[in-house]
């Protein structure tokens, strides 16, 4: 397959505002989807249910909101209100329950918000641990055995210790993939558009797991044949936004101003595990273990050493990133309360950093564009900003 | 003098003497090698820490201080030109400001370095990141209690067994390293007993509200009657005194058919009984309060004052179970519930204070409280079919506390109550 054909397809699923893409899967399959909010959710149990996890983040820039803002002061994020807009025109009908996880405070209430409006709908909340030690442990499990439970209860599939070995191994196939799509982009930049794998990540929120693993490995290796030349930018790490996403056209602008983006933390879910689950008796205790010590800090996540902004000067290095931009959503206090613990952390190891928050519908594009790129200029000019 | 001023000052007296010697013993605390813990107010463990025989500081208190004393303003600016953005909570601004600008308490004088910050909080994730803040600007130990959220409107055992066993595990080893003293548990039960006790007294003080006319403002009246109980003094005799003492005076002024005591007198023409959701403003608290009683405006009740526990609702702390109970404690506190339980809990104090309308006050700062109150608001109109009046405004920062906007918004609702009472 193509390239082009490839970000044609991700494309189109990124713009169905309907998820026609769900309802035929539901009914090739004759089964349920789940469907859950960003960050993170542990897919392979839903997978492992026999349904299909999809994953939510608002409606982007072409959902015009006309009851959602109703719903939201003009204080509080974007990404709520044109959720509430894709629940209300009846776009997620196609979800046969949705999960909320614990991230902020705007998420949280959400959930109680769709507890209301769909009464006839699974919802639940789903806590994680920020303790990392033995009553964390616990806890989260009782959290994803309540999860199993209810979800063998919706699709009459039960979860057996294979289905849920099988489920792992898929995932981690796809987060390998991943993986080597975002060393690929990091090694050589100019082969891998970030428009291009954001695209990809997005369509991961839709796709049946091994659809999205073979589109990437599809990607990958048309993507290392490719002939695209290499351009003189600088190279950045981009950091906030692993909720509200932003609208495709503004990373598309980031990138044609001067940035490659060798790293970011969008649609994090999917890369939120670093490493891979092994299979175990107890596949249920591995989802666990891999969650309590192999996943990245993020701002919705507690750092208890007084050293949060390491992960990102980490993260900078390992990436040969010669700056970072904090972009964050307008309103998100995870990621804007994060930020000067990140810049400090960033000002100690002497990386300059640049910051703008976005809506998922901006419209100021150009003036992004303008920001980013003054930034990879003066970084060209004089290593600094 | 009549009866009555002399009643109504003794709780207040009270009050006012135990945070003097409260901030007095903070400011000798380095001087005489106490330790001292920063810790937040919903969900808190002031037994605990009292237990060992620990100084309690408050963030928000710091912050609120701040606000009421025109202070706020500034260290918000200071935070924001360190790099705090615009948009977030203006609690955690105003606390980095303060500290930035020497951290000086209400009596003037700073307050004391943590010995540890001890991150026990509930119904809200901006605690987390405000206290990682201020890791950064302290050399000490930092130990957090994870409270799982309501997402269901129940408490499950295993979220009780989780916050227990953070308190067993982690959080008492800690206490006990920072004091250097070993947990007393006879000691946490006598405190938790007290906490009882004041906790019964402060019920009859919110319930007191039924009558007409109401004796208390559950709401500008009710921040201060929260103010022992939810801080440094729950579990100690005076705190106990205080509580008898406001209940007392409570049912004085029921006997005498008298309203609740604002700063321009008594309320005794009561118009209209109102519930009140999310906190007040800080900043022109005054004003703001003006605005209802000019017009014969009581608040019956209010939720602001339950998230620091729901006593009314039946809590209590209890001295058999000294962990499992501090876990439903911090487990049970208002913006720990989901959305669903606070619109019936709103819809109870509705019917149960039999009360004209109830009134949002949304702020700008905490999504903990507002996300979502535009729709609490339609459902409870639907339920209960009286009318709700929606304002924004911020705790601390002033720039967002529009008086005349307010005003406005206000009166006219006050217009619609009016007018519904006449159609009735
Ligand atoms: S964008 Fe930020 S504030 Fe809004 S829902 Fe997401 S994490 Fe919460
Ligand atoms: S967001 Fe609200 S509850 Fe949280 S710290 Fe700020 S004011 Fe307090």
């Amino acid at each position: 397959m193509s390239i082009r054909a490839i970000v044609e397809q991700c494309e189109d699923i990124y713009n169905d505002l309907d998820f026609g893409y769900v309802r035929d899967w539901k009914q090739r399959h004759g089964a349920k989807a789940m469907g859950f909010m960003p960050v993170y959710v542990p897919r392979e149990v839903i997978h492992a249910a026999g349904m299909l996890p999809v994953g939510i983040m608002g409606g982007g820039d072409a959902m015009e909101i006309i009851r959602g803002d109703a719903y939201f002061q003009s204080y509080i994020c974007h990404l709520p209100r044109s959720t509430v807009e894709l629940g209300l025109a009846g776009k997620l009908a196609c979800l046969d329950g949705m999960l909320f996880p614990a991230i902020c405070d705007v998420i949280r209430n959400l959930s109680g918000m769709w507890q209301i409006m769909f009464p006839d709908r699974y919802v639940r909340y789903m806590d994680f641990p920020q303790s990392w030690v033995g009553p964390g442990r616990d806890f989260y499990r009782a959290e994803l055995q309540e999860l199993q439970h209810d979800l063998q209860q919706l699709s009459g599939v039960e979860v057996t210790p294979e289905r849920l070995n099988r489920s792992i191994v898929l995932y981690n196939e796809n987060r390998r993939a991943l993986a080597e799509l975002y060393d690929l982009r990091a090694e050589e930049p100019h082969r891998v558009p970030t428009s291009e794998l954001y695209l990809l990540l997005r369509a991961g929120n839709v796709l049946e797991v091994t659809e999205h693993t073979a589109m990437l490995r599809a990607y990958l290796d048309a993507a290392r044949q490719a002939d695209r030349p290499l351009r003189d930018n600088v190279r950045v790490v981009v950091s906030g936004l692993f909720c509200e996403q932003p609208p495709l056209s503004m990373v598309r602008a980031m990138e044609g101003s001067g940035c490659y983006i060798v790293d970011d933390d969008w649609v994090l879910g999917a890369r939120y595990q670093l490493g891979e689950t092994p299979q175990s008796d107890d596949p249920l205790g591995a989802l666990v273990e891999a969650y309590m010590k192999d996943t990245v800090q993020t701002s919705t996540r507690y750092v208890d050493d007084g050293h949060n902004g390491d992960f990102l000067v980490e993260q900078a290095r390992r990436r040969n990133a010669e700056g970072v931009i904090f972009a964050a959503a307008s309103f998100c206090d995870p990621a804007l309360l994060d930020r000067p613990m990140g810049q400090r952390a960033l000002t100690e190891a002497g990386i300059p950093f640049t910051a703008f928050t976005y809506s998922e519908n901006t419209g100021q594009i150009q003036v992004i564009k303008e920001q980013a790129g003054t930034f990879a200029d003066s970084i060209k000019l004089w290593g600094t900003v | 003098m009549s009866d009555a001023t002399v009643q109504k000052e003794e709780s207040m007296i009270l009050q006012k003497k135990m945070l003097g010697d409260h901030y007095e013993k903070l400011s000798r605390a380095k001087a005489e090698g106490r330790k001292v813990v920063y810790t937040f107010v919903p969900g808190n463990l002031n037994e605990l820490i009292l237990a060992f025989d620990m100084l309690p500081v408050h963030p928000e208190v710091n912050a609120l201080q701040s606000g009421m004393r025109k202070l706020s303003g500034d260290y918000i600016q200071e935070a924001e030109k360190l790099g705090h953005s615009e948009d977030v909570c203006t609690y955690v601004k105003c606390d980095i400001g303060m500290l930035k600008k020497g951290n000086l308490g209400p009596t003037g004088e700073p307050l004391p370095e943590p010995d540890l910050l001890l991150l026990s909080y509930t119904g809200c994730f901006t605690f987390m990141k405000w206290f990682e803040l201020l890791k950064q600007e302290y050399n000490c130990p930092m130990v957090m209690l994870q409270v799982p959220y309501q997402g269901d409107g129940r408490i499950t055992p295993s979220m009780r067994d989780y916050v227990a066993r953070q308190l067993r595990e982690i959080v008492v080893p800690a206490l006990e390293q920072v004091s250097g003293k070993k947990l007393d548990e006879d000691r946490l039960s006598e405190l938790l007993a007290s906490s009882a006790r004041a906790e019964d007294d402060l019920v009859k003080v919110w319930e007191s509200a039924k009558h007409r006319p109401s004796p208390i403002d559950g709401y500008f009246g009710g921040v201060y009657y929260i103010g022992p109980i939810f801080t440094a003094f729950r579990g100690i005799p005076d705190c106990e005194g205080y509580y008898r003492a406001l209940r007392e005076e409570v049912e004085y002024r029921v006997a005498h058919g008298m309203g609740p005591t604002t700063p321009e007198g008594e309320l005794r023409q009561q118009k209209y009984r109102i519930v009140a959701e999310g906190p007040p403003n800080w900043t022109s608290f005054r004003e703001f309060w003006k605005i209802f009683y000019d017009e014969g405006v009581v608040m019956v009740a209010s939720t602001y004052t339950k998230v620091g526990g729901l006593y009314d609702k039946g809590f209590r702390h209890d001295p058999r179970h000294p962990f499992d109970t501090l876990a439903e404690y911090c487990l049970g506190c208002y913006t720990n519930r989901n959305l669903p339980s606070r619109i019936d809990l709103i819809e109870q104090y509705i019917n149960d204070y039999e009360a004209d309308g109830f009134l949002f006050n949304s702020i700008k700062s905490c999504n903990s409280f507002s996300a979502g109150q535009l729709m609490m608001l339609r459902e409870l109109e639907k339920r209960t079919g009286k009318a709700g009046a929606f304002i924004e405004s911020d705790l601390v920062d002033p720039r967002y506390f529009s008086a005349a906007n307010i005003k406005n918004r206000l009166e006219s609702y006050f217009q619609m109550l009016e007018a519904k009472r006449l159609a009735a």
